[in-house]
């Protein structure tokens, strides 16, 4: 089957502008990045804080969307049908929602003045905002609706009468879930957990609003970069790439290790 | 297919009045000011918009340091309004002319109304248990509150490091965070949200206005700045807290 005949002219053209249009910034960052400068940067305590809070909080917010999101996908899947639409809209919200106006919104629930967040604060002093949880908690919330999204659509594509098969041959409905139903939607759930973790990792909006941009503390690699801009720019760059690094890294070895357990 | 068609015209159609807008004769004036400024920018325009019917201003506010950055990246900007010298110096190579000093406002610690901390001294900023936020010291005003604090030599351990000086005091505002130092002109701004606490200082904050280079309005431009100066502009910045150049 040749992939020429699938593909019309017309549309191929079009692609190859997408393509364009996604590769060129690349392309021009990775041009213009000031490479022999890498060691000093690599030396840097703003440089590894920013990295150690970006991994740390992100790692720690796909954990809580996965969690979260999970049990959220599995009720949209496997539910009440009348809860579906409502459910998805609400499950899709942070994508909706522009990141500073998340951050502000999480601030009035969870902060120190919060809905929620000023009672728990009066009675255990304990305050989400300018520490690490406040991260991981930004991140998570943009992160979710990729989980919920994915584990939806994965657990859809299970085919029904394996799982009755089992059930049939006297599994519980637990043991069905665990031995048949999540190694088959393991895929999508992959593929959903990556998405968010790069979602997480690359929040700039909700964390400056909500948490703040302190270094070493809530200062993540996208605000440091942001900041960086601002006196060197070609700091920033490398930064920028840096932070690309461990990303495809990441999602690189993400892939791997589902491949090598086929 | 004709649905597809109908749906395509959508954003074609929305997007006429802005590629019209093209053709107009004179181009507003972009004035860049610092975020400090964000609300006795737009009397200032106001007034200077009566005085020169012709002209219409268009503002965009951030912290003077991202201006900044945003004017040696090519932004089409007319006038720069900066709160201090460093921020101006950093674009020196695209102003014309010589920066013009048009207003000072003084440094406070910004807090809660009634002050329920109780604080009364800069050395009470360095409670541990209370939250302060500062402007980051690449902004201006974080840069002014650091001078403040070593003047002083207070050492202080903010929870935060504001982008720009609204968002220290946003945050003090919305309860978030016990104090900040930050103009008085944004306490004042913030009316009955904020109370400040005036601490003995010899910072001042020193506002400059400069016209940029690739301005295709100099004339234009060079009179808004001088509206800053004169009587009225005067008036307007006082009533906003600010003080005399």
């Amino acid at each position: 089957m040749s992939g020429r005949r699938q593909v019309p002219n017309a549309i191929g053209l079009i692609a190859l502008v997408s393509v364009a249009f996604l590769l060129l910034p690349l392309v021009a960052l990775l041009l213009r990045t000031p490479w022999g400068r890498l060691g000093e940067l690599m030396t840097e305590d703003t440089v590894r804080e920013a990295l150690r809070v970006s991994l740390v909080a992100s790692a720690l917010a796909t954990l809580v969307a996965v969690v979260l999101g999970g049990a959220l996908g599995f009720v949209l899947a496997r539910g009440p049908v009348a809860w579906r639409a409502p459910l998805r809209a609400l499950a899709l919200l942070p994508l909706v929602l522009p990141p500073v106006v998340g951050g502000v919104a999480l601030l009035l629930a969870f902060g120190r003045r919060g809905v929620v967040g000023g009672p728990v604060a009066d009675v255990t002093g304990l305050a989400l905002p300018f520490s690490l949880w406040g991260v991981v908690l930004a991140e998570a919330f943009v992160a979710l609706p990729f989980v919920v999204l994915a584990v939806e659509a994965g657990l859809a594509r299970v085919d029904p009468r394996l799982e009755q098969a089992a059930a049939i041959m006297g599994a519980s409905r637990w043991r069905v879930l665990r031995r048949v139903t999540f190694p088959l939607a393991l895929p999508s759930l992959a593929a959903g957990t990556a998405l968010a973790w790069a979602r997480a990792i690359g929040e700039f909006g909700a964390t400056i609003t909500f948490a703040g941009s302190l270094p070493g503390v809530t200062q993540t690699m996208p605000v440091a970069v942001y900041v960086e801009l601002e006196s060197d720019p070609g700091g920033a760059y490398l930064l920028s790439v840096l932070l690309l690094a461990v990303a495809v890294g990441v999602l690189t070895l993400g892939r791997t290790r589902a491949v090598l357990q086929r | 297919m004709e649905r597809l068609t109908a749906w395509l015209a959508v954003p074609l159609l929305a997007a006429i009045p802005g590629l019209t807008a093209c053709g107009d004769a004179t181009a507003p004036l972009t004035v860049f000011a610092a975020a400090s400024l964000t609300d006795v920018i737009e009397p200032l325009v106001r007034s200077f918009e009566d005085a020169h019917p012709d002209a219409e201003v268009i503002v965009s506010t951030a912290g003077s340091q991202r201006l900044a950055i945003q004017i040696l990246d090519g932004a089409p900007a007319d006038v720069f309004l900066s709160a201090d010298a460093r921020r101006v110096a950093a674009v020196a190579d695209q102003t014309r002319g010589d920066p013009v000093p048009f207003a000072t406002a003084e440094m406070v610690i910004a807090v809660p109304p009634g002050n329920p901390h109780d604080i009364r001294r800069l050395e009470d900023l360095a409670d541990p248990d209370l939250s302060l936020v500062l402007p980051a010291p690449q902004v201006p005003a974080g840069a002014y509150a650091g001078q403040v604090l070593a003047d002083a030599g207070v050492t202080v351990r903010p929870v935060d490091l504001t982008l720009d000086v609204r968002a220290a005091v946003t945050k003090v505002a919305l309860g978030e965070a016990d104090a900040a130092i930050v103009y008085a002109t944004d306490v004042l701004a913030r009316g009955d949200e904020l109370d400040a606490v005036v601490v003995p200082t010899d910072v001042e904050a020193a506002y400059l206005a400069v016209v940029l280079q690739h301005s295709a309005q100099q004339d234009l431009a060079a009179a808004f700045v001088e509206h800053l100066v004169s009587e009225t502009g005067q008036a307007i910045l006082a009533d906003h807290g600010f003080g005399p150049p």
